[in-house]
């Protein structure tokens, strides 16, 4: 389907905790993991990810600039968490 | 006095309040719902324990765009009590009135008990009518609750004596055992730079009736009657912060 024939633009916004906040759910997965066998796992950080559909009349900038100010303001608590934003084309 | 319960979605906690300022403590008290802007001249506002638009997003997260919060930020920012219980302290964390976020408990599991706290701070419109280093019984509810904050923040806190309550054992001690859920040193309940914004992860509320195991959470309201009442007045920031060197 060509870029003219969308009617939105697919944000995907992932959001996890900061690498120096402690994330117990994720060692429980870790150590989950390796009790299962999967003896490779070094680490895990579970965290949380937003599919968000803005509407296809935005610019692509105009979309990113869109996504980005909710995933600080609303999806994210910088006090604890971080995130990263895709733009899919 | 008038105590204003607002009632978010997933309040519940709310009848608890209302309760424990009417009936316990014979005041006023009024329910606001999340929706409307009008705290009906409430004199201090509580904002109660549940789980506020189901705790999706974050704890609290959704919570703190509600326009009842609105008002209450205006609110809180003339001078006006607001004490968060449990939920009510996540929101106030969502909505940027007090500093740090809570999260998971450290075991993962949601805790439901009695624990014991270390008054820290007496000079609060909500601790004036404790003693310091009192010793209260308050039972806690949550999963979330293992406050956070960044190293920075924490030493403002203490400078500032914004750290009002910690866990503890049932002399005032504090250990990695008495700590129920990971909480950065302790911290059960913290205030803001005024002290009129307090936020507490334990419900005072519950404990307010011998016969549910405890009436230490009395001397909270009580603290906020008086400092309405005009029976105690705060001291001034500059004392309260005296550098401590």
């Amino acid at each position: 389907m060509s870029t003219a024939e969308k009617t939105t633009i697919r944000a995907n916004v992932y959001v996890s905790l900061k690498k120096t906040v402690l994330d117990p759910q994720g060692q429980t997965i870790q150590s989950a993991l390796r009790g299962l066998g999967f003896q490779h796992v070094e680490s895990v950080r579970q965290g949380k990810y937003f599919a968000i559909d803005l509407d296809a009349s935005l610019s692509p900038d105009a979309a990113r600039a869109e996504a980005d100010r909710i995933a600080r303001e609303v999806l994210t608590n910088p006090v604890i968490e971080e995130y990263e934003l895709e733009i899919e084309q | 006095m008038k105590f204003g319960v607002v009632v978010f979605p997933g309040s519940n906690c709310d009848h608890d309040a209302f309760h424990a300022v009417q009936d316990a403590l014979g005041q006023q008290a009024a329910y606001l719902w999340h929706q409307s802007t009008d705290l009906e001249r409430s004199d201090a506002i509580i904002l109660p324990g549940g789980f506020s638009y189901g705790d999706y997003l974050r704890t609290g997260a959704i919570a703190h765009f509600a326009p009842i919060m609105e008002s209450v930020k205006k609110f809180a920012a003339r001078g006006g009590l607001v004490l968060g219980i449990c939920n009510g302290f996540q929101i106030l964390l969502e909505s940027g009135m007090l500093k740090g976020a809570m999260l998971r408990n450290r075991n993962l599991k949601f805790i439901c008990r009695p624990v014991h706290l270390r008054v820290e701070n007496v000079d609060t419109p909500f601790t004036n009518a404790l003693h310091p280093g009192q010793v209260l019984s308050i039972p806690i509810n949550h999963g979330e609750g293992n406050y956070y904050v960044d190293n920075e923040t924490l030493e403002t806190l203490q400078r500032r004596r914004e750290i009002v309550f910690r866990y503890c054992d049932a002399n005032g001690g504090l250990s990695d055992r008495t700590n129920p859920n990971g909480s950065l040193h302790h911290i059960a309940s913290i205030c803001n730079r005024g002290g009129n914004v307090m936020g507490m992860m334990p419900h005072p509320e519950r404990a307010c009736d011998a016969l549910l195991g405890s009436t230490d959470g009395r001397a909270i309201f009580q603290s906020a009657i008086n400092a309405i009442s005009g029976t105690y007045s705060k001291p001034k920031v500059a004392e309260a912060v005296a550098p401590q060197r």
